[in-house]
């Protein structure tokens, strides 16, 4: 078993947070050379564990704390597809990060906390035990909260308030789970199920629930979900990443990890527990959309867009059928593709032509075309346009629903697909039909921004084209699929 | 052994020499400190490698002499006094208003904390208790005229204290004949015993700012200089609290009810509830720290039934009893560097008042920084070293099935979530201040001390290990 790499990929991220901050704000070369670097470097180690991996290799560094507490990094397949995705995704967002700001105010402690964040978003994928999760998943909470009042002013700060009002009670939750599971069945190795035998089902249902409040709040699951759309109040590189992989994904990801990894996809069934799970996560996919609709800003709407979309990953995760799960693991993939696509967008709207307002964006798309083709093929994925990649989800989640026999989950895929429809078509109904203002301004004259959105546009593309060939997201996502069902 | 002795003696020459030479008050100071710390590490280094070190002064042991013993929880709080006081004593050589006298006060309370820390008698630790007391009271009169009625409402509650405390120890000594602990622990228990303990406890919970004696807490350390709030906070309450606890778990852990661990435990409950909500409605810097000082020194108290009932074997009380001291220096570490920014500020802006702290994290980036790091250790968040402390006590509280205690533990991380909050939110205002600078290296001193106790959490496996040796017996097998 190797250990350098696991640390190094940790240390990409975490050096250059660490070195950020001692950086005097003048030296913007020192400090994009660090950022960029480490996006790199941690890309190319992430793409060295993957070619270790396929041939066998395996990881596993432990670091001992207390009695009881450790930090356990290990590599396993559902952690290398959230790793893969932070990586390539942490580097566009550097890319455009640094277009965006240019020589702005405090850059140094922004680009040391945003660093700092991806190297808990990393951690976390890494995270081989509950505790070590939670470890990371506290880093996360804390290392966002000054991007989230980066700008600060006081809508910022209110933000940053109501962002640690949800943060901090749901850590609270997520950290008597962990004990109450653990002081019965001692610490719980995701690779290795606890025997929860020794617990009464009461007790388990209590722990249960207690896991998906703490990280509903950062899956934003309704009601859970008020922070997200204030935390908007950030720079828009800041969004990109807190909606399509850091903080939003990260408590999906523990969903994840508590029902397949810690009680197993059986007990949570046997317990009764699958089928509220999914309601709930249906009810925000609803609800979600439906406030979405009445946004008239683009950030808020495409915020409560993620509230309604990230809960398919959920959604996914609570029915019972290998079907549904691949498509759940996939979307967490599909969904950060889209959704950084749509953020870089709008972040361009709002750079390049002074567009924050949803009705500011007529006949946008004569102007900034490439910005433009990238929002609507984004769009057009979150929707489910076949072949997108929010397409691919869909069917898989709606057959994987079909198997478990759980028939009214595709009656809310359906009511999604229409309701993301209605407040997404009208947008680009706006940008490409409508006469544009006669003040307008606006350009694309910044490749640093528009090349990573073109990227993750025809990322987001590709995965739904290319889904059957067993290196794109879905097939992946049917590999750990296969071994979670493997008898 | 000759480290130990040094650790012991060097404070009080300074004390001495301080007087001496009052122009280089200072210079004496900073000379104690690194001195010290370099004794420390040996004596840390002989600990952990050898077990806890003993000194017979005169070469006469107990009954008839006094051992002097440093264990694993001495040397370790004499670690953290050390780091505490060097840097207090770092601000305060650059804080214009710091006389002679502080100077004086400041050896005198450290040769005071390292006497309670290594005594295993009863009365010895009085006489530390004593010289404790009056240094720290004059310590608050240091911060000037307005610093004189909180320092003599200081003075009568820790009178009082000693006072129940000596009275205690007189009733031991009647009845035992002995003062030293290890042969208490041997001794029969004796009638008088029950009012005997009653009264040295209620006197160190006075001492120790246990609610409801906690009264004279705040506004004495709001008004004592930064300098001497960090001692005052960090390690003043800690003294007594050592001895609350060698007093129960070495001396007399078999004579421990359930009832009088449980009223600990409410005691402890109520300082957590209301110095955090006392906390929240401060409007100046230092008198949120001090009230939050009240909060989580309530926590500790919280070790006594999560370490108790009945005296079995119980796997978890080695847990709860290494929780507290793990608490104890992490508070210390991360209050000391609170307090240290205060002082910053106040040297930067002129106020402690939160409207006054706005936007000073774009000036002072690296005092923001140790605040943010000391808050997440208040709060108990990982890996800092209070989160160490808050997981290892709700083991415990799980374990034993005493989960009000953990929701205490957990209730009182979102309070000081909720008050730490709000300094945090006061400077990152986007308000450009008008502040006289302060050198980088002075700022960096609070930011060491706040990434201390973030690394006891980070590598808590070795001062966990170090905490072990020579631990009472009783916290393993429970009061």
């Amino acid at each position: 078993m190797s250990v350098a790499l696991p640390i190094a990929i940790l240390l990409s991220s975490l050096i250059p947070a660490l070195a950020s901050f001692f950086l005097a704000q003048e030296s913007h070369m020192w400090r994009n050379l660090l950022s960029l670097g480490g996006a790199v470097i941690k890309l190319g180690l992430v793409v060295a564990m993957l070619l270790a991996v396929a041939q066998g290799a395996a990881y596993e560094v432990q670091l001992n704390l207390a009695p009881g507490l450790h930090l356990l990094l290990r590599i396993d397949a559902l952690s290398l597809l959230f790793m893969s995705l932070s990586a390539v995704l942490w580097l566009l967002t550097t890319i455009y990060a640094i277009a965006y700001f240019g020589t702005k105010a405090e850059l140094s402690r922004f680009f040391g906390f945003f660093s700092l964040c991806v190297a808990a978003t990393t951690g976390l994928a890494m995270a081989g035990s509950l505790i070590s999760f939670f470890v990371f998943f506290e880093m996360l909470t804390l290392s966002t909260w000054p991007l989230v009042v980066h700008k600060q002013d006081d809508r910022s700060l209110a933000a940053g308030r109501r962002y640690l009002a949800y943060a901090l009670p749901g850590s609270v939750a997520l950290l008597v789970a962990i004990v109450w599971l653990e002081s019965v069945t001692g610490p719980v190795l995701f690779t290795d199920p606890p025997d929860l035998s020794a617990v009464d089902p009461v007790s388990l249902r209590g722990i249960f629930v207690l896991f998906v409040a703490g990280l509903g709040v950062k899956a934003a699951l309704v009601p859970l979900h008020g922070w997200l759309p204030g935390a908007m109040a950030a720079p828009a590189p800041v969004s990109a990443l807190l909606h399509a992989v850091a903080v939003v994904k990260a408590g999906a990801f523990g969903v994840v990890r508590v029902v397949y990894d810690v009680f197993g996809l059986i007990t949570v069934q046997d317990l009764g527990l699958g089928t509220p799970l999914a309601v709930a996560a249906s009810v925000t996919i609803l609800w979600g959309s439906l406030r979405a609709m009445q946004q008239e800003e683009i950030k808020t709407r495409l915020a409560y867009s993620t509230v309604s979309q990230v809960s398919y990953i959920i959604l996914g995760a609570a029915v019972a059928g290998p079907f549904a799960t691949i498509g759940g693991l996939a979307h967490l993939v599909h969904q950060g593709l889209m959704k950084i696509t749509l953020f870089f967008c709008a972040g361009i709207y709002d750079e390049r032509a002074g567009a924050k307002r949803i009705d500011a964006l007529n006949g946008m798309g004569a102007r900034m075309p490439v910005t433009s083709i990238c929002f609507s093929l984004g769009a057009l994925g979150m929707i489910g346009l076949p072949p997108m990649a929010g397409f691919v989800s869909k069917v898989y989640l709606g057959i994987g629903a079909l198997q478990a026999g759980e028939n009214w989950v595709l009656a809310v895929l359906a009511a999604s697909t229409l309701l993301n429809a209605a407040y997404f078509l009208p947008i680009l109904y706006r940008l490409w039909f409508l006469p544009a203002a006669d003040i307008a301004r606006g350009d694309e004259r910044s490749p640093m921004l528009v090349i990573p959105a073109v990227i993750t546009a025809l990322a987001s593309l590709a995965v739904g084209v290319f889904a059957a060939s067993p290196l794109s997201p879905l097939g992946w996502a049917s590999l750990i699929v296969a071994r979670e069902y493997a008898p | 052994m000759i480290a130990l002795a040094t650790l012991l003696i060097l404070p009080i020459f300074g004390a001495l020499a301080v007087v001496a030479v009052p122009g280089q008050a200072a210079r004496v100071a900073a000379a104690v400190a690194v001195l010290s710390g370099g004794a420390l590490a040996v004596l840390i280094m002989a600990v952990a490698k050898g077990g806890s070190v003993q000194i017979l002064p005169g070469g006469w042991g107990a009954p008839l002499g006094i051992a002097l013993e440093a264990d694993g929880l001495a040397v370790a709080f004499m670690a953290m006094t050390v780091a505490v006081t060097a840097a207090a004593i770092a601000l305060a050589a650059r804080t214009p208003a710091i006389g002679t006298p502080f100077w004086a006060l400041v050896m005198l309370t450290w040769s005071a904390l390292n006497v309670i820390y290594v005594s295993r008698d009863l009365f010895n630790m009085y006489v530390g208790l004593e010289l404790l007391t009056l240094a720290a009271v004059a310590l608050v009169a240091t911060g000037g005229t307005s610093a004189l009625a909180p320092a003599l409402r200081y003075l009568f509650f820790a009178l009082t204290g000693s006072l129940l405390y000596l009275a205690g120890v007189a009733l031991i000594y009647a009845a035992h004949g002995v003062l030293d602990m290890a042969h208490l622990a041997e001794a029969p228990l004796q009638a008088t015993d029950g009012v005997a303990l009653a009264l040295m406890t209620a006197g160190l919970l006075v001492k120790t700012a246990v609610f409801p004696f906690h009264a004279w807490l705040p506004p004495a350390h709001a008004a004592a200089p930064p300098p001497a709030s960090a001692l005052l906070s960090a390690l003043v309450p800690k003294a007594s609290f050592v001895i609350l606890m060698r007093l129960w778990f070495d001396a007399v852990p078999d004579a421990a009810t359930r009832s009088l661990l449980l009223t600990l435990a409410i005691l402890g409950a109520l300082a957590v509830a209301h110095g955090g909500v006392l906390a929240l409605r401060q409007d100046r810097l230092k008198q949120i720290v001090a009230y939050s000082t009240v909060a989580q020194i309530g926590y500790l108290m919280l070790v006594f039934p999560l370490a108790g009932g009945g005296g079995a074997a119980q796997p978890w009380a080695a847990g709860a009893w290494s929780g507290a001291i793990f608490h104890a220096l992490a508070h210390g570490l991360a209050k000391a560097a609170m307090f240290l920014c205060a002082g910053i500020w106040i040297m930067a802006a002129g106020s402690d008042r939160l409207d006054d702290l706005r936007g000073l994290a774009r000036a002072l980036p690296m005092t923001a920084m140790a605040f943010g790091v000391a808050a997440v250790t208040l709060m108990g968040l990982p890996p800092s070293g209070g989160f160490t402390a808050k997981y290892l006590m709700m083991t415990s509280a799980f374990a034993s099935g005493q989960v009000v205690l953990a929701i205490v533990l957990l209730a009182g991380g979102l309070l000081a979530a909720g008050y730490l909050y709000r300094p945090m939110e006061a400077l990152f205002a986007r308000v450009v201040p008008d502040h006289r600078p302060v050198s980088r290296l002075l700022q960096a001193v609070p930011l060491l001390l706040a990434l201390l106790a973030f690394a006891m959490g980070l590598f808590s496996d070795a001062v966990y290990a170090f905490l072990q040796t020579g631990r009472p017996g009783a916290a393993e097998g429970g009061l």
